[in-house]
């Protein structure tokens, strides 16, 4: 008797993980919107090295910033007030591949729309419209991207364009790819590169967190940053949208950017609404 | 698939050199640390053994990771320019010579302590009687664990992609990232470090044939 329970378990389980497995192949193609409303959530791909849009706080061991804001406000928009987000860590390197993979219902991580992605994703609407710079020591010889000549080395982060902008802006100079924004500052601190380059406002958050290191030559690209969705997911993204104009206009949307960016430093908030 | 490689051929061939020569150079390097740190730790003189025991013990115990960005971000800061190359080579070889120092010292203790006291009732000094009579039987003990090591260090090598190295793993992410297509382009990568290890697995069992069984 005892065996045939255990056998019955047995079986049961590997029906249910089965069923899972099968669950997990479609789920990217499965309408995210209807089952953010029947699971009353919605799976956001969040940054969490990424001072001002998405930062863990050692302290609490919550992700804090803009994004992970705009995220909760736009869930609660969607849903209903009772809804709530559910964030999962992104890296740029890794936030594609597990949006198709249908880990995530929707990637909010300071990524900029482009034809290239484009053609594998959905974008909503721009929620943030950045532009790529250079960050450098204070008292550095490059001043904007032109001093980036032939011997000089730029660090940039795996997975994000602004590594492509480099090359394209100023192709002599080496360009030194690693894994997040936190590894990449350590390594402009040990001084493996000559500057860092990727959007502004990513930047001044590395600035203000070091005040030895500060935000030159302006911006040298534009970088609309928008939520990226799996290709397909049409309902997701129209109510994002309509979420999205509407926190614009009753003024939430003002309030979360105000309160990330108003006191920076060389910071125009009117440039990136 | 297949286009994957055809179109990335030179960036993932350049990859593959910069493994392969950072696997070369970590290999010849760790095998020298190790054996170095091998003979300390059986030494006659009791502070030499301590020396060598705490560098086996300190450095397998720490990832491999840690130590390496301990090179590219600590060393440059405070001691000498180091770029993510060395750095991720430095690494891996401290790292392995840990491992190949207690596979060495293994293989030394194997050898029946006869052969050593046989060998110094001869008259032969300590340093004579572990060249000529005990390494040359250790060495036949040592070469299958040798050669998991080596194995193991060629697949470490892609700890250089988390310090910019320029290997077979950072142009495998780039790849990734610029196509989309992390599926194939992993198996691609796959397949590369395959082309690497294969033949050594074969070489380590047609040296373990040769010798062990001669």
């Amino acid at each position: 008797m005892h065996k045939l329970k255990l056998w019955l378990t047995a079986v049961a389980l590997m029906v249910v993980a089965g069923v899972a497995a099968g669950c997990g192949a479609s789920v990217a193609d499965q309408d995210a919107l209807a089952h953010a409303k029947k699971t009353d959530t919605i799976v956001w791909g969040v940054k969490a090295d990424t001072r001002l849009f998405g930062l863990m706080n050692t302290k609490t061991g919550k992700i804090q910033g803009f994004e992970i804001d705009m995220a909760n406000a736009l869930t609660k928009q969607v849903l209903g007030k009772a809804a709530k987000a559910t964030l999962v860590q992104v890296t740029s390197d890794t936030r594609v591949p597990m949006l198709k993979g249908g880990n995530l219902d929707a990637v909010i991580a300071t990524m900029t729309i482009t034809p290239e992605r484009q053609k594998v994703l959905d974008f909503t609407d721009s929620y943030f419209k950045a532009g790529q710079s250079l960050l450098v020591k204070k008292g550095s010889k490059v001043h904007s991207i032109k001093d980036l000549t032939a011997g000089t080395k730029v660090i940039g982060v795996q997975g994000s364009n602004s590594v492509d902008n480099v090359k394209k802006a100023a192709p002599q100079t080496t360009v030194l790819q690693l894994a997040d924004y936190a590894q990449a500052f350590t390594a402009l601190k040990s001084g493996q590169g000559d500057a860092l380059s990727t959007d502004n406002g990513i930047l001044y958050g590395m600035s203000q967190q070091d005040p030895g290191y500060v935000v030159v030559g302006g911006t040298f690209t534009k970088e609309p940053y928008g939520i990226a969705l799996n290709q397909g997911q049409t309902n997701l993204r129209k109510a994002l949208n309509k979420a999205l104009a509407q926190l614009r206009a009753n003024g939430t949307y003002e309030r979360l950017i105000n309160k990330w960016f108003a006191d920076i430093p060389g910071f125009d908030i009117k440039e990136v609404e | 698939m297949l286009n994957i490689l055809t179109n990335n051929f030179g960036t993932l061939m350049s990859g593959l050199g910069y493994t392969l020569l950072s696997s070369l150079i970590a290999l010849v390097f760790s095998l020298i640390v190790g054996t170095v740190f091998a003979l300390m730790e059986i030494s006659p003189a009791k502070w030499v053994r301590v020396i060598g025991k705490t560098y086996v013990e300190v450095i397998r115990n720490i990832p491999l990771l840690v130590i390496t960005m301990g090179f590219y971000v600590i060393v440059p800061k405070y001691l000498l320019p180091v770029d993510g190359f060395t750095a991720g080579t430095i690494g891996l070889t401290i790292y392995t010579s840990a491992f190949i120092a207690e596979t060495v010292r293994a293989g030394i203790e194997s050898v029946a302590v006869g052969q050593m006291e046989g060998a110094r009732s001869v008259g032969l000094s300590y340093a004579q009687a572990m060249r000529q009579i005990v390494f040359p039987q250790a060495i036949k003990i040592v070469i299958p664990p040798l050669g998991n090591q080596f194995i193991n260090l060629v697949k470490n090598s892609s700890i250089l992609a988390f310090v910019a190295g320029f290997d077979l793993m950072y142009q495998g992410k780039i790849i990734a990232n610029a196509t989309f297509n992390t599926f194939d382009t992993y198996l691609v990568v796959g397949l590369l470090y395959l082309v690497l290890t294969m033949p050594m697995s074969y070489l380590m069992r047609h040296l373990e044939k040769k010798w062990v069984t001669a």
